[in-house]
């Protein structure tokens, strides 16, 4: 996993609340035996008309969104379906941060594993970033510093987030969660076998 | 001992370790997998060097992207063929039991599990599936995943957990007449939002809980993820034990018998606290059917399309606009009588054996509505096995259903099962999202009974005064 510790970049704007993982990556599209190949239908139903054409109307066409780095989205975003797609597709597309009041669980858990930071801001902050963006008319860029956890713009936007110290670090180091675990081989081992003789932590209720 | 609530229970019974900062490392009892969100774990595997360390704790079976009519023909769609493909060598190089097509067990992960008594209760069941939820209708703990956290799951049958904090749903009183699981859970998430119960376990108590069917039981569970948890939990009881006793995978005789004394032990102590804790009246509900373009957007039967200009906050204002453009609805529309094209009864929140059986004596002699085309896909094969012995099937047909194999189907449209543009669909899965059962699909949402006699009728109607 490539390491996030600090990301400078334009910022595009979606705000619309409770968007789902069928709209960030609609089910025809999930049937790739692949992690890659899903940048082209990122949002592919408001990204495109029935006829296939871009929508100039949809946020991440417009001209200034061009080479947006970091998303700006509406509260429980990433909520429904638990497909990993959608976090692929989203990085492949260029995005490292996502920015939200809020974000559904397994959405959250599938970022952290994909080095795709989701931040979370409260309303007020959430509201500044849109207008600043909105005032700029989508010619906005922020840093978004993982070490020092803020967000800032060069003027005068400063926000500081929270984030699970275990997440922070797998995040900032680009750690294999896998081999993580893998590091506790002796506590499985002997949670497994008092699980087999069924005299351990299986019947403890 | 201090008193503890279900949940914490079956938690406390898996953490194998803390980590420092914070997440638990906790035991995984059954790992239920699918063809679409487990190749690029297997192929994790094979990258890594890494083998699947419980493979007799992990079963597989196709059901997302699989057709639903002819079973003796090849998969006409060569990417879904290719993904069927790719999880029966996966299963078969890593030694995981697969229900494949061929297989009369075969059916929805969500309808499978608890049909072959895999499910029971006090695990920890995961699958890469938002839906998982359903389980916890046992009194399991049971979530959804994503797919790097399903190979975590392949390589180590552990996974990281936060620990997520607790939910009480009480559902008082007695539903009436007409009103299911279906109507108690869509009314939940009316009230609380799709993120209502974010970073939750719900605990789903109250007479009217106790009084469901354990099916129904796993109807409610099954959408907690709708409300934003991330499992519900049901205490299991004499319905859950009679319901698993003599399934395949249960334990039987002696070995079942101590298994229920153990069981029986899977309850909220006296005293033990929630996180938070909400209580709803079951006698006062309708029948519930959505509106819009996400469970949260749902009325009593008897209701009318809202009015987004009486809503203050501007967020929720646009989403209800949007959501009315998409669904092609006037503020103010009676619920009742909409005219709909479509019926899909189907899906892991409603296509099981008691789900047909309600819908069923709705169609019973009558004939669907002339434009409305209307679609059966019961949960598993053995569903379908069921309800062809009791005769069901021919109810349906000769009211004019199509009576299909078992699979997701049209509930997320990932086979050839999908609504046209503009067409209105009474459905009983489980999301109304834009564009789920087909780009530009209207899905409205709402129980069997109630999707049938809106196929009949052409509209959708209210089921209490269904004659």
């Amino acid at each position: 996993m490539t390491p996030f510790v600090r990301h400078e970049g334009r910022v595009a704007a979606l705000p619309r609340v409770n968007v789902d993982t069928d709209q960030i990556v609609p089910k025809q599209f999930l049937k790739r035996i692949e992690r890659t190949g899903f940048a082209p239908v990122l949002f592919h139903d408001w990204r495109y008309r029935a006829d296939g054409s871009l929508d100039p109307a949809f946020e991440l066409n417009r001209p200034a969104a061009a080479g947006a780095t970091v998303l700006l989205a509406g509260a429980n975003f990433g909520c429904g379906s638990s497909r990993e797609h959608a976090v692929w597709a989203l990085s492949e597309y260029g995005f490292r941060v996502v920015i939200a009041e809020s974000f559904a669980d397994i959405f959250y858990a599938n970022c952290c594993q994909n080095g795709l930071l989701a931040v979370r801001l409260v309303p007020g902050e959430m509201r500044e970033l849109f207008a600043r963006h909105a005032r700029a008319a989508g010619d906005y860029d922020v840093v978004v510093d993982l070490e020092a956890q803020t967000v800032v713009d060069d003027a005068g936007f400063r926000a500081t987030f929270s984030i699970a110290p275990y997440h922070r670090e797998m995040l900032l180091r680009g750690l294999d969660e896998i081999g993580r675990t893998l590091l506790e081989e002796a506590h499985i081992a002997t949670y497994e076998r008092t699980r087999e003789t069924g005299n351990g932590k299986g019947e403890s209720w | 001992m201090t008193a503890r609530t279900l949940f914490a229970k079956v938690w406390d019974s898996h953490v194998v370790h803390r980590l420092p900062d914070g997440p638990e490392l906790l035991y995984v009892d059954l790992h239920l997998v699918h063809e679409v969100t487990s190749p690029q774990a297997f192929e994790g595997l094979r990258l890594a060097g890494r083998g699947v360390r419980r493979p007799e704790l992990t079963v597989a079976t196709v059901d997302h992207n699989v057709p639903t009519d002819d079973r003796t023909r090849p998969i006409a769609d060569t990417l879904a063929a290719r993904q069927v493909g790719a999880l029966t060598a996966n299963a078969r190089e890593f030694g995981i039991e697969l229900f494949d097509l061929a297989s009369p067990r075969q059916g929805i992960v969500h309808v499978i599990g608890p049909e072959l008594g895999l499910t029971q209760p006090g695990m920890v069941i995961v699958c890469g599936d938002s839906h998982t939820s359903t389980h916890g209708a046992f009194g399991a703990l049971a979530f959804g995943i994503g797919t790097s956290e399903v190979e975590h799951v392949l390589a180590t049958q552990c996974l990281v957990v936060m620990r997520p904090k607790t939910m009480e749903v009480r559902f008082e009183g007695a539903p009436a007449p007409g009103v299911t699981a279906k109507d108690l859970i869509l009314a939940l998430i009316g009230r609380i939002g799709t993120a209502g119960a974010t970073g939750h376990v719900i605990e789903y108590t109250g007479a009217a809980i106790r009084g469901l069917s354990v099916e129904g039981r796993m109807t409610v569970c099954n959408m907690s993820i709708e409300a934003g948890a991330r499992a519900g939990m049901i205490a299991p009881d004499d319905r859950t034990f009679d319901y698993l006793q003599g399934r395949p995978r249960a334990p039987a005789g002696e070995r079942f018998t101590r298994a229920v004394a153990r069981w029986r032990r899977l309850c909220t102590d006296d005293g033990a606290a929630y996180d938070s804790r909400i209580t709803l009246d079951a006698a006062s509900l309708g029948p519930q059917v959505t509106w819009g373009t996400n469970p949260g957007m749902v009325a009593d039967i008897t209701g009318r399309v809202p009015d987004p200009a009486g809503i203050a906050i501007a967020a929720e204002r646009e989403a209800v606009e949007r959501a009315l453009a998409y669904m092609d609805l006037r503020p103010g529309t009676p619920l009742e009588g909409l005219a709909i094209d479509r019926v899909f009864l189907g899906s892991c929140t409603n296509a099981r054996i008691e789900d047909l059986r309600s819908a069923a004596g709705v169609v019973r002699g009558r004939r669907v509505a002339e434009r409305v085309r209307a679609l059966v896909v019961p949960g598993s094969q053995q569903v379908k096995a069921q309800a062809e012995a009791e005769g069901l099937d021919r109810v349906f047909r000769e009211a004019g259903f199509e009576w299909r194999n078992s699979g997701c189907s049209m509930c997320l449209g990932m086979n050839p099962d999908i609504l046209a543009s503009g067409e209105r669909c009474a459905a009983t899965s489980n999301r109304n999202f834009e564009g789920r059962q087909g780009r530009g699909g209207r899905t409205h949402l709402m129980s069997p009974a109630m999707a049938a006699a809106a196929g009949i009728a052409g509209h959708l109607v209210d089921i209490r005064r269904w004659t």
